[in-house]
Order: C-alpha cells, then structure tokens, then sequence
C-alpha cells in the first residue's frame, strides 16, 4: 500500500467527519449552488444522523444477505445440495437484476411504508456478489488439501469450517464488501418510501431545485461508500497477510 | 495385519477394481505398483474407505474396518498424499498437529509429538514451526505431509504416490528416509506408485496391477525371477532384470570370506553398485567392508554374476 494513498484515504475521511459534525462551516463552498437565497446547506435534518441511518440499514440488510448467501452458497457446493445450484443461482440473479426501485414498489404494498421495504430492496440486491464469490471460494479449495482434510479423518463439517470456509474466506469477504458498497449508494433510494437517509437531502434538493443539497447527498453517500469500501480491505489485508501471499 | 478380502469396486457398469484379495505384512512396507487407470489408487482409498467397497471386506488387525464410521477409522491410520495437501492457511506446527488435535491430546504431549517428528525429519523446530506450507521447498513440504501423516502414531500409513511431485535427487532422499522412517516407528505402510523402481527399492512386498486386478503379489526377486503374466515382466523390465535383480541384493548379504586388496564396497551397497565398481575399476574382487570399515570378506565377479540369474 503505498503512502500517498494512505494520505488520500485519510484525507477523505477526515472531510467526512468534519462535514458531518459542523456541516455550517461548508456554507460558503456550497452557497455558489443556490439560488434565491435558498439554504446552501441542508437544514431539514441532521446530516450525520442521517448518513449513521444509511449505514446502519445497508449493514442490516447486508449482513442479512451474508448469511442467507453464504449459507447457500455452502448448500450447493455440498454434494447433497449440488442439484439446487441452477435454481438457486438463478433466484439470486433475479435479485440482482431486478432493479431496487421495482422492488420497493413491491414491497410497499405488502409491508407498509419505512425501513422495511428498503432492507428487503438491499437484501436482494445484495445476495449475488456474495452468494457467487462463496461458490468460488469453496470451489477454489485445492482439490488435494480437502483430499488430504477427509484422510486424516475431519468430519464433513470439521472440514467446512477448518479448511475450507478458511480458505474461501477472502473471496466471500470480497463479496460482501462489494455488496455493501454497492448497497451504500442503492440505500439512498430508501428515502422515497420513507427510510431515514441521506436520500432524504437528495429528495429535497430534487424538490425545491437546490443543487447543493443534491450535491451534499451525493457526496457524502459516495465518500462513505468508498470509505467503508477501504476500510474493509485494510482489515481483509491485515487478517490474510501471513497465509494467502503466494 | 491388514486383509484385503475380496475387495471389488464398480462405478456404474466400470469395474475399477476387481475381487481383489491381499495380506499385507505388519511392520513393512508393501507397494502397490501399476499403470495410471490400473485402480491402485481406488485399492488403497478403500482401505481408509476414502472410496466406498462396493463388495468384500478390509480388515485390520482382524476388525472389519466397516464397523465404525468412516472419519473415526482415518484418525487411526496416517494418510500422505502426492502434492502433500498441507493446509496452506496453517502453519507447519499446526499441520503435524492435525490428527491429535482431533482426536484430542494434550497440549503437552502435542507440543513434544511435533518436536519430536520436526526433528526426525530434519526441520529445524525453531525455523520451520511457524512457517506457512508456501514458504518451504518441494522437498520440505513432503517431509510435513508424511510428519502430518505420522503425527498421531498409526499403526498404519497409506501413500498414494508420495514421491510424485519431488524431482530425482530429492526423491531418491525422501525414498531413503522413508526406509529409516518405517524402521524406527515399526509402521505398516501401504504405498501406491506407477513406478517400478521405487516399488523394487522400497517394497519387501509388491503387488502388480492392471485393469483392477492384482496379477502377482510377491517379493520383488520373485517377480524378477518366476512373472506370473506377461504383463508382469513387462512391468519389471525384461532387458535389464538380471540389473535389477542384483539391486535387489546388498554386498553384505552375498559376501563370501576372504580378503582382497584394491577397490572397498560398503556392506550396504547393492550388488548392482558392486559390480559396476569392479567393471569401473577392472578388478576382479572387492573388500566388503561394514559401516565401522571393518572388513568383512569380498566379492568376486563371479559371485555377483550368480546373483542375477534366477534360481
């Protein structure tokens, strides 16, 4: 990892937190955007508030996504489930390809306005990178190392969770990194059936044709995207170091 | 120790391996020797029921290995694989430790058991202990794969082609260690390979297969001397047997008395060595010597010529 690009993370993350916590001090930078004398910074709501809501719902929803995709991921690469590998690969690819908002549009009916909807959005579009880097992980395992797993006696499930989730683990934490940073910037169309978010200040500016709180929406849910995005590649690097540097 | 009872297996309407019957000797090394696609490998896997008999029976030491469940039965006997299948996410301690671990031992009594097999197989504890299987030679890694195989103290020890991926010097060493290895823990040891020289240098016992079926299960003299099949002399070789044949007899076991000045052979080498000195040198006879240099008698041309005929 080089330096300058330790300084840049840190940078980002620095004007994050400082935005967030004393949004004011940005007005002057933002007033160029408004017109009539509208609020250069969105004042509806608290920002940071808003932006923990975001978070707090795409960890939700993707660690709900986690579970049920790496849960299935193991069932169909097990011999006993390898027949339910088509329709389950086919499932999630439903998830990922129909689009979020239809499956707000969906849901609202069912489940009401709020929070909900929006997790059920985020779970299924979450489902695929995971549910796919599982299969490849667990598919990845050196056939003669799970030889060697079931010869020296492990049971099928000492085997799974010794050796092979092990082995697959970077590639299934690739997946739910990308699936949470995907969902960071999907979340925000959360707000239009009621979530807390930072959609909400994207809305706003949508309504009352104030570029600056577009902006400010954007911006904050793209830097913590590629924050969180980094962060979790930091602590993949930092548990795999010793044993995956081939 | 172990008997092979009859033991088929078919794969839909392939037969892989077919009716096959052996004794294996304890306290040896037994080699099952073939060409690939021979099942071989399907033979010893059934053993440690890594494959499923479809019919007859695997016992040792007269128990009928189907009679507990399989993972149970391969804590009990060591398995070493060709590619050495180490866990690349442990580190070499962690992988001698594999099978005591599962079955439960002590940390203290872990702790000495991989010192012990580290040292036996020449890897220094305090170097290799925490290291990762990518960090050590082709070499090393196999020592770990047969130290992780022996770590639980077997009584038997299948290798399938162990030796496979190793080149020609380092084999013939590892071959060479794997003799002092069976000698100082007295294990059984079955071991699969697809060539013959290493089956005549470490087998007492080998058996010869072919399209599932064991053709000849013998000494290697014997099946240098008296093949049963065609495919058997094929196998060992029909130009240079009278060469084998000698490799198979060590200068201390056919020494005569006397003594004799010139060239000295070790009473380990074989007479192979022997007679290649002699021709090398243009001697007639060489002092036999044991491993003090004491002498012991000589060899003649002629009394290593009489080896290598059969009878």
């Amino acid at each position: 990892m080089s330096r300058a690009a330790t300084v840049l993370r840190l940078a980002a993350l620095a004007l994050l937190v400082t935005f967030l916590l004393t949004p004011a001090s940005f007005a002057p930078l933002f007033a160029p955007l408004t017109q009539y004398g509208a609020p250069p910074i969105y004042d509806q709501g608290n920002l940071l508030t808003l932006a923990l809501a975001q978070i707090a719902t795409v960890c939700c929803a993707t660690a709900a996504s986690a579970v049920v995709a790496v849960g299935l991921g193991i069932l169909v690469t097990r011999a006993s489930g390898a027949q339910f590998l088509p329709l389950s690969r086919t499932l999630v690819n439903i998830g990922q390809t129909f689009p979020p908002v239809a499956v707000l549009a969906i849901a609202v009916p069912l489940v009401g306005f709020g929070l909900k909807p929006t997790l059920i959005a985020l779970f299924c579009y979450g489902l695929l990178p995971i549910f796919e880097n599982t299969i490849s992980g667990l598919h990845g395992c050196p056939p003669a190392v799970i030889e060697a797993a079931s010869g020296m006696g492990m049971s099928p499930t000492q085997r799974l969770l010794g050796v092979e989730l092990p082995l697959a683990m970077p590639l299934i934490l690739e997946g739910i990194r990308l699936s949470l940073v995907i969902n960071v910037g999907t979340a925000a169309i959360g707000s239009t059936v009621g979530a807390k978010g930072l959609g909400e200040v994207i809305i706003a500016g949508l309504l009352s044709n104030n570029t600056a709180f577009i902006l400010q929406g954007g911006l904050v849910t793209g830097l913590m995207a590629i924050l969180l995005y980094e962060a979790m590649a930091a602590v993949e690097r930092r548990l795999f170091r010793p044993a995956l540097i081939e | 120790m172990i008997s092979i009872d009859n033991l088929s297996k078919q794969y839909g309407s392939t037969t892989v391996v077919d009716r096959v019957s052996l004794d294996i000797e304890r306290n040896s090394i037994t080699v099952i020797v073939g060409t690939s696609g021979s099942g071989k490998s399907t033979l010893l896997r059934m053993i440690n029921r890594l494959v499923e008999p479809s019919s007859g029976r695997v016992l040792i030491d007269g128990n009928d290995t189907a009679g507990e469940p399989a993972h149970l039965l391969r804590r009990r006997i060591g398995y070493a694989i060709q590619g050495n299948g180490l866990f690349p996410h442990r580190t070499v301690a962690e992988n001698i430790a594999t099978v005591p671990r599962l079955l439960g031992w002590d940390d203290t009594r872990l702790r000495a058991r991989v010192l012990q097999l580290l040292t036996v197989f020449q890897l220094d504890p305090a170097e290799f202990a925490g290291k990762f299987p990518h960090q050590l030679s082709g070499g090393q890694q196999q020592r770990v794969g047969v130290a992780r195989a022996l770590a639980a103290e077997p009584a038997v020890l299948l290798m399938d082609e162990p030796f496979g991926a190793l080149d020609p010097i380092i084999r013939a060493k590892a071959q060479d260690d794997l003799l002092d290895i069976q000698r100082r823990f007295a294990t059984t040891i079955v071991l699969v390979t697809h060539d013959m020289d290493e089956a005549f240098r470490l087998g007492s016992r080998v058996a010869v297969m072919s399209r599932g079926r064991v053709l000849q299960y013998d000494r290697p003299a014997v099946l240098i001397t008296r093949p049963a099949d065609p495919f058997v002399s094929q196998m060992t070789g029909l130009a240079d047997r009278a060469m084998r044949l000698l490799s198979l007899t060590t200068a201390g076991e056919a020494v005569i008395p006397g003594a004799a000045g010139g060239p000295v052979i070790a009473a380990s080498a074989s007479l192979r060595d022997a007679l290649s000195e002699l021709v090398w040198r243009g001697a007639e006879s060489v002092a036999v010597v044991d491993a003090d240099g004491a002498p012991l008698g000589r060899l003649t041309v002629a009394a290593i010529l009489a080896h290598g005929r059969p009878g």
